[in-house]
């Protein structure tokens, strides 16, 4: 073969290659692209819809849609405090109890644990992370429901019922169900996703930093409390407001438990409403064009507002904890 | 006393105490983190124990053939189980192409530009975002509009559940095939399509099949979008535009009935699917544990 002929060789079979590469290139560009603006598309739907949809219970109710606890169908008024109130006391105190937890687990993962129990305990708090939402509702409705009936709420009467300030925390009947009980199995399901961003963070810290600390003569938590700690202090708050979030959004487990109440009151064990349980409950009785689903579609609007707001917190705090980590 | 010490008695006195305090403060640590530890493997048991005593004695050949019936009529769940496979099957068909695509985008085309952060930042939001606002805004735009619930709404709800999942581990695996395996395909003269498709996503293939399944997995136990959407049906069908049962579904309708033959299929399917849930995530965990070492 000559010079001549192996130059001419590709040229001939050069035509129909360049011209595939020249149409299935840009399709194949055009189409993912679309599809990453489909994302987009469908994010702007949902928020336009809730928008549009609870238009109607803000025209109708105004700015007192947001502060009013009525949730009355026969006189067709409508308000949202009662269920905000409900999400943020719920979440609260499922972080107040979470947060300890996870935190010592992460800890424990992190620095404690022989490595063969860190990993096989590792994977428990992630196989708990994957159980579906209605199992936690079903094991809070058949488990703790009846223990809180029966023990717990007893229990705190006894302690707290006669104690001035206190007793209005613990007053109502012992159904079991309300918003400790929502708020306990609302901190089971969020645990174990906080603990693992945790882990994580504390695992991401530079092997060195906690040696130095150990070179020092600190012991294991002063290591924790002094050099993990500042370093991670970002990052932890990105993973609890991460676990807010869910929290926040929940439906299944606390429609189950919260005892399906609009009513704001101070007892921890009075039955009460997330925005979540509220949608999935009257949700059935509401039908299409009412002001009734109006004003669902109007709380689902600011259930989005407020998880978009604390997940869009929580992500820049993580990624400056990340930014913070890479430069350190 | 303390005058006829010496000073310097007095300053290891002092520092005994204070390494005294520092070893007990570093016991009660990791005492309480112990206790924290151990508190969430009891969550997870009392879980696992509830589901296993109250659901295995519901196990039975009629569970899995014949439908959901009235009270007292020795029904099943088998529309349910197979309403929430059909369910799980289309919106997987319909979620992990497009979280594909959108995490070839990102890790391929778009990269770093703002429309990509964008879309980075939105299918974030997407993947915590509450599910029963994905059911709501189904059901206004396929219910209300349609007229009907039907199974398809239900599986489109889902999949709008597993897109997230799927890009976000999709651009993740994307991102770890070496440069250098590129190159060489580029080098041979392949467009960049084709080396995307074969070459860097057979090479992500693990991961990517990880996404998905944990798409799988995470969706198969949904409930809140589906209440408004597939509504649930106590009779056969396999109808995708009629309403459809899925488990998560069957067993909220079950749970919350005062009739014992509910009560108990509804632990029985709750056990179904946890376990079904569980052994995906152990495969998909354990599987990939193998693969990176």
């Amino acid at each position: 073969m000559d010079v001549s002929a192996r130059q001419t060789l590709p040229a001939t079979q050069e035509g129909p290659l360049v011209a595939r590469n020249r149409t299935g290139d840009p399709a194949f560009r055009i189409l993912a692209s679309a599809t990453g603006i489909g994302v987009l598309v469908i994010m702007g739907a949902i928020i336009a819809v809730m928008a549009r949809g609870g238009w109607r219970a803000f025209a109708t109710f105004g700015p007192g849609f947001l502060i009013s606890d009525v949730w009355n169908p026969v006189t067709q008024h409508f308000g949202a405090a009662a269920p905000v109130f409900g999400t943020l006391v719920s979440t609260a105190l499922a972080l107040l109890l979470a947060v300890p937890l996870a935190f010592g687990t992460a800890f424990w993962l992190t620095a404690l644990a022989p490595p063969a129990a860190a990993s096989a305990i590792g994977m428990a708090v992630q196989l708990l992370a994957a159980v579906p939402s209605i199992i936690f509702g079903m094991w809070g409705f058949f488990v703790i429901v009846p223990l809180v009936a029966h023990y717990v709420q007893p229990t705190a009467r006894h302690l707290f019922g006669h104690v001035p300030g206190l007793s209005a925390l613990v007053a109502g009947a012992p159904f079991g169900t309300g918003l400790l009980t929502a708020a306990f199995i609302l901190a089971v399901m969020i645990t174990p996703s906080i603990t693992a961003v945790m882990r994580d963070v504390f695992a991401s810290m530079p092997t060195v930093l906690r040696e130095s600390g150990f070179g020092l003569g600190a012991t294991r938590w002063e290591v924790m409390r002094n050099v993990v700690l500042p370093w991670s202090r970002q990052g932890m708050v990105g993973a609890v407001v991460l676990g807010m979030g869910r929290a926040m959004g929940e439906t299944m487990a606390v429609t189950f438990v919260i005892g399906d109440s609009n009513h704001i009151g101070w007892s921890l064990f009075a039955p009460a409403n997330t925005i979540a349980s509220l949608i999935a409950l009257e949700f059935p009785e509401s039908p299409a064009g009412s002001l009734k689903l109006a004003s669902l579609l109007a709380l689902g609007a600011i259930l989005m507002a407020i998880s978009f707001i604390t997940l869009w917190f929580s992500r820049w705090l993580l990624a400056r904890g990340d930014k913070a980590g890479r430069s350190a | 006393m303390t005058s006829s010490s010496s000073p310097s008695l007095m300053r290891a006195d002092r520092s005994a105490a204070l390494l005294l305090r520092r070893r007990m403060m570093d016991r009660l640590a990791t005492a309480l983190s112990w206790l924290a530890m151990i508190v969430v493997v009891c969550m997870l048991g009392s879980i696992l124990w509830s589901l296993l005593s109250n659901g295995v004695g519901g196990l039975s050949l009629h569970l899995f053939t014949r439908s959901m019936a009235p009270p007292g009529q020795d029904g099943g769940l088998a529309n349910a189980i197979v309403g929430s496979i059909l369910q799980t099957g289309l919106a997987i068909l319909l979620g992990a192409p497009a979280g594909l695509l959108t995490g070839i985008y990102l890790a391929e085309y778009g990269r770093t530009s703002p429309l990509a952060q964008a879309v980075r930042f939105v299918s974030d939001m997407l993947l915590s975002a509450p599910s029963i606002l994905v059911g709501l805004f189904i059901y206004m735009v396929l219910v209300a509009t349609l007229g009907h619930f039907s199974g398809l709404a239900g599986a489109v709800a889902l999949a709008i559940l597993a897109m997230p999942i799927v890009v976000r581990t999709t651009e993740d695996m994307l991102r770890l095939v070496p440069v250098a395996m590129r190159e060489a395909a580029i080098a041979l003269g392949a467009p960049k399509w084709r080396v995307i498709l074969f070459i860097c996503l057979r090479a992500a293939r693990g991961g990517v099949m990880t996404g998905i399944l944990l798409a799988v997995a995470r969706v198969a136990g949904e409930t809140a979008p589906l209440l408004f959407t597939s509504l649930g049906n106590s009779e056969w069908s396999l109808d995708m535009g009629r309403p459809m049962a899925s488990l998560p579904v069957a067993i909220y309708q079950y749970a919350g009935s005062a009739y014992q033959d509910w009560m108990q299929q509804a632990w029985t399917g709750a056990l179904l699917v946890t376990v079904g849930v569980l052994i995906i995530n152990i495969v998909v965990r354990v599987g990939t544990r193998g693969g990176r070492t």
